[in-house]
């Protein structure tokens, strides 16, 4: 039997984490001021962690190498943005081409609710017209091998992006205007700048979690460790990979709509292939095949990138002396190099496939220093594996 | 659209087109060996343009090609060495990660050494001379590209057909494992596979850059999906199909931009993908093989 | 044998089987019949076209002619189409006319249950893990109630009836082990155990005793035919041990080529003079 402490301690340890995340981000968003930047990095890492994971659920979980997140996370963020931006602002952002009739109108009728409501209905939206978008594209591309499906579905956000900034479609996408005007993160009292991401955040990653600890998702691992013997079990593939493609563009759409509540005005630029790099970058470093592993990776490489390494890409002079290398763009390459690094010297990643466990955590000091060769934390979500 | 502007246009495309069917060979003859697309080929081609930025700004141009061929080839080959050597044995997905991570690492490479700005590319005299056919213009580098796509097609289809190497290659893209317990030494025919693909893309830049002036970082992104596209259309791993397929690109993108759908250039590429794989998984000149299980 | 043949159900029956790869004829006209509670063998040399005829029967291959029957039903019928019409070899080229063709998943459904000569375990999944995600095929609760956790009976059903599988084949102790990690032998027991989860009527085994030692094989023998009647299956099998072989067959087909040779009871084979010539390689 694994080492771990009984499923009581294991919760109460959770329950209480919890309660300090929560109060630690209501005060953190109470000195916005002083803490500009750390909270609006965080903003950006828990958005993509709710990325990170989705993708982690078709790469590490279900073993199909998809590079279609930045289409969908455009799709989220068109939809929650087009939805929220304020019936009064529209002609301003629409100032080109205005907007179609129907849509301004379906807008008022939605502008009756709290706003949010129509926040809330907005992400879903965008997730559900992800979600439908992928189901198409499903039928055709899931049926492909590992190197054809990862082009096909690049392909596919590329074709994604390039609709949105099509003039034919100007009245409802604003073509290559792009969307601005759209309202932050604000539960109407100035706060939630931090809650309403990570509570969204928290909702997404758990049911994504519920789901790969449920027969459906042991079905989805089955096809990643050897699809022709989960075929041979009475797993059908395809259904089965439509699924994991269907729930994975749908969360990947919300944390699109977050990030265009973030951004506050977004265009069709801003979903590159670039955007789903950096998310595979983020699940590599995290381990393919770890939930807490893309958790950790998106704070950590969206803090170091935004944060820490910043002064990378500024020239730095000491004693007259030029530091060599530092000027704009030295912080991605050394991203690169060090995605280079992982993928060729340590190619787990920080956790594996490995999940977070307390008993890991807390008892981590010890093992450290009694310099055993440490017990690897918990293999995942053993199912009930765990009695 | 007038009888000239359609030859104009079909001059156009097939220009580009050969351009691509050059790109392409480099992403079909890899995967037909190592299963991998090759995600970094595009940012190889991207560089040579930048080499042939610096090479020009000392060197006439004679001598600038050779040498920007030979450093684009150091780079292919520094790129296998590091990023698919090491991983010969490893997962398909992590191959496959190791090639977007090259890829990514030579266009933050470049953003960083050239900035994202684009750069002037140098104009090669010859190539820009002006040609008059009838009410038709066009400058040589258009009329060259096809011709020097065919020609060079030619010679890579002999140097396959009848050199030892070529013979090895031929075996590693039938049967990699068998071939290995033949003594065929795996490593120096993947070698010599980046040789020739960059050689190509090296070529392919000069004659692709030289019609469109300005090199980013960004340059290869596109063109190496098209061309990756060409390849699967004509078949991955053959070199015929590459060449049939960089022309079909070349020219449809041409006429879909002087429609003026220029928005969904790229976008029609895909879907020509997606429907290729869809309906004829092997492509136009690829055998069907069926799995062992 | 007769006698019994008459009055019991045919559980699979091949006509005319055949898979050609290109030129390859791996299957050639393979008509073959089980019969329910039978434990039949499938034997030939190396390359003979065994795996490849559990393979279409299974639905990992679609044959190129001929048909098969599960229970009666049809599961796969094809003729010559194609390409394949030109590189056929046989002459009976539009006997069959449809075109049926099961996904594996479907089959597994209507109770055909496998292993692999080269095990296929899902390697980085504990041994518990391995059954437990072949009682899959056989889940009630849909995605969102599974999701939210709201089949806890059937899920406790499931984790129990692994448990109890897994102590049938004497892994109950390695639970949590990686599958990888096991020795040879055990994997082998494991994917019976993985193949028994899916509550299959007919199971095929494919060289079950590879890589085991004369001991292990033995036990391997005695614990077929417990399982046989634990779960009321019907068994076909390859394997080239052939003290397994002539100890547990109720019937023994052989090919060679892909073309039966023989088929008779373990004495009618043992004295058949093609067999032997097959196994010894005289040219025919
Ligand atoms: N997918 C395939 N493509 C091409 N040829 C194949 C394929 N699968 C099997 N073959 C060929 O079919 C023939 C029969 O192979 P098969 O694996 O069925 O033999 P077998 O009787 O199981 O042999 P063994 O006892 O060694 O397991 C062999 O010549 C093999 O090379
Ligand atoms: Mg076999």
């Amino acid at each position: 039997m694994k080492k771990d402490f009984s499923k009581a301690t294991r919760l109460i340890l959770s329950l209480m984490a919890m309660v300090g995340i929560f109060f630690l981000l209501f005060w953190l968003e109470g000195q916005k001021s002083q803490y500009g930047m750390l909270i609006s990095v965080m903003q950006k890492g828990v958005i993509l962690s709710i990325a990170a994971v989705s993708m982690n659920l078709l790469t590490g979980f279900t073993g199909l190498f998809s590079l279609g997140q930045a289409g969908f996370m455009a799709i989220g963020a068109y939809v929650t943005g087009i939805l929220t931006i304020p019936v009064d602002r529209v002609d301003s952002v629409y100032y080109v081409n205005g907007m179609s009739e129907g849509l301004k109108s379906f807008k008022e009728t939605l502008a009756v609710l709290p706003s949010p409501v129509l926040v809330a209905l907005a992400l879903i939206a965008g997730g559900l017209v992800a979600a439908i978008f992928a189901g198409l594209v499903g039928i055709p591309v899931l049926r492909l091998k590992s190197d054809y499906l990862a082009i096909a579905t690049l392909g596919f956000a590329e074709i994604i992006r390039a609709v949105i900034a099509s003039p034919q479609l100007d009245k409802i996408t604003n073509g290559s205007y792009g969307i601005k005007a759209i309202p932050g993160f604000d539960l109407g009292n100035g706060r939630g700048m931090l809650l309403i991401p990570f509570g969204v955040a928290f909702l997404c990653i758990g049911l994504i979690v519920l789901l790969i600890k449920s027969s459906y998702g042991r079905a989805f691992k089955a096809i990643r460790e050897d699809d022709i013997a989960a075929e041979a079990m009475g797993i059908g593939l395809f259904k089965h990979k439509q699924l994991s493609f269907i729930i994975s563009s749908f969360f990947t759409a919300i944390s699109g709509g977050l990030l265009a509540m973030f951004m506050r005005s977004i265009e069709s630029r801003a979903f590159q292939i670039i955007l789903t790099y950096d998310i595979l970058l983020i699940v590599v470093i995290g381990g393919i095949g770890s939930i807490t592993g893309s958790v950790v990776g998106a704070f950590l490489v969206t803090f170091a990138k935004e944060w820490w390494l910043r002064f990378f890409d500024t020239p730095l002079t000491i004693n007259g002396v030029q530091i060599p290398l530092l000027r704009q763009g030295f912080r991605m390459v050394v991203f690169s190099v060090l995605l280079m690094a992982i993928v060729l010297f340590y190619r787990k990643g920080l956790l594996g496939n490995t999940e977070f466990s307390w008993y890991g955590f807390l008892t981590w000091p010890s093992r450290f220093f009694k310099r055993k060769k440490p017990v690897s934390a918990t293999p995942g979500e053993g199912g009930a594996g765990d009695e | 659209m007038t009888f000239t502007t359609f030859i104009q246009h079909c001059l156009t495309g097939i220009s580009l087109g050969g351009a691509y069917a050059l790109i392409a060979i480099g992403y079909t003859m890899v995967y037909g060996i190592l299963l991998l697309i090759n995600f970094a080929h595009a940012d190889i081609f991207m560089m040579a343009g930048y080499f042939m930025i610096f090479a020009m700004s000392s060197l006439p141009w004679f001598i600038s090609i050779p040498v920007v061929i030979i450093v684009t080839i150091a780079l292919g080959l520094a790129v296998e060495g590091a990023a698919y050597r090491p991983l010969r044995m490893a997962p398909r997905m992590s191959i496959m990660i190791s090639a977007i991570g090259m890829s990514y690492l030579l266009q933050n490479l470049a953003i960083y050494l050239f900035s994202a700005l684009p750069r002037a590319y140098p104009t090669i005299e010859p190539l820009k001379q002006n040609f008059k056919i009838g009410e038709v213009s066009a400058s040589l580098v258009t009329f060259l590209t096809p011709v020097l796509t065919i020609v060079l097609v030619v010679l890579l289809m002999q140097l396959i057909k009848r050199t030892k190497i070529g013979m090895a290659m031929r075996a590693v893209s039938r049967d990699y494992d068998t071939s290995k317990l033949m003594g065929i030494k795996i490593n120096r025919v993947i070698r010599f596979t980046f040789i020739i693909g960059s050689a190509l893309a090296a070529i392919g830049s000069i004659l692709y850059f030289t019609d469109r002036m300005s090199v980013t970082p960004f340059s290869g992104l596109m063109p190496g999906l098209k061309c990756f596209v060409a390849a699967v259309l004509g078949g991955i791993g053959s070199i015929p199909g590459a060449v049939i397929g960089g022309f079909f690109i070349g020219i449809s993108e041409t006429f879909l931009i002087a429609f003026g759908y220029s928005t969904f250039s790229d976008a029609f590429t895909f879907l020509l993908l997606i429907v290729i794989l869809v309906i004829r998984p092997t492509g136009l000149l690829g055998e069907t093989i069926t799995e062992k299980v | 044998m007769n006698k019994q043949e008459a009055n019991r159900k045919i559980v699979l029956q091949t006509e005319d089987l055949t898979m050609q790869f290109g030129g390859v004829v791996a299957v050639d006209h393979l008509t073959a019949s089980v019969y329910e509670g039978e434990i039949v063998a499938l034997i030939g040399p190396n390359g003979a076209g065994k795996t490849t005829a559990f393979n279409v029967i299974t639905g990992v291959y679609t044959p190129t002619n001929g048909r098969v029957r599960l229970f009666g039903d049809v599961i796969a019928e094809n003729k010559p189409r194609g390409k394949m019409k030109e590189l056929y070899k046989g002459e009976d080229a539009d006997a069959y006319s449809n075109r049926i063709v099961l996904k594996p998943h479907q089959i597994t459904k209507l109770r055909v249950a496998r292993t692999f000569q080269n095990i296929r375990l899902f390697k980085a999944l504990s041994v518990f893990e391995n059954v437990l995600i072949a009682h899959h095929t056989n889940l009630k609760a849909g995605v969102l109630r599974a999701a939210f956790h709201l089949n806890g009976h059937e899920e406790k059903m499931m984790a129990e009836r692994s448990m109890e599988l897994l102590r049938i084949v004497g892994l109950d102790h390695l639970a949590d082990e990686i599958s990888n990690n096991l020795p040879y032998g055990m994997q082998r027991r494991l994917e019976i155990a993985r193949a028994l989860a899916t509550e299959p009527k007919l199971l095929l085994l494919d060289e079950p005793a590879a890589g085991m030692n004369p001991q292990e094989t033995l036990d391997l023998m005695d614990f077929i035919g417990e399982i046989k009647d634990q779960f009321k299956l019907t068994i076909f099998m390859i394997e080239h041990h052939m003290n397994l072989v002539m100890g547990i067959s109720d019937r023994i087909y052989v090919i060679d080529f892909g073309k039966q040779i023989a088929v008779g009871t373990p004495a009618e084979i043992q004295n058949n003079e093609a067999v032997i010539n097959a196994y010894l390689g005289v040219a025919e």
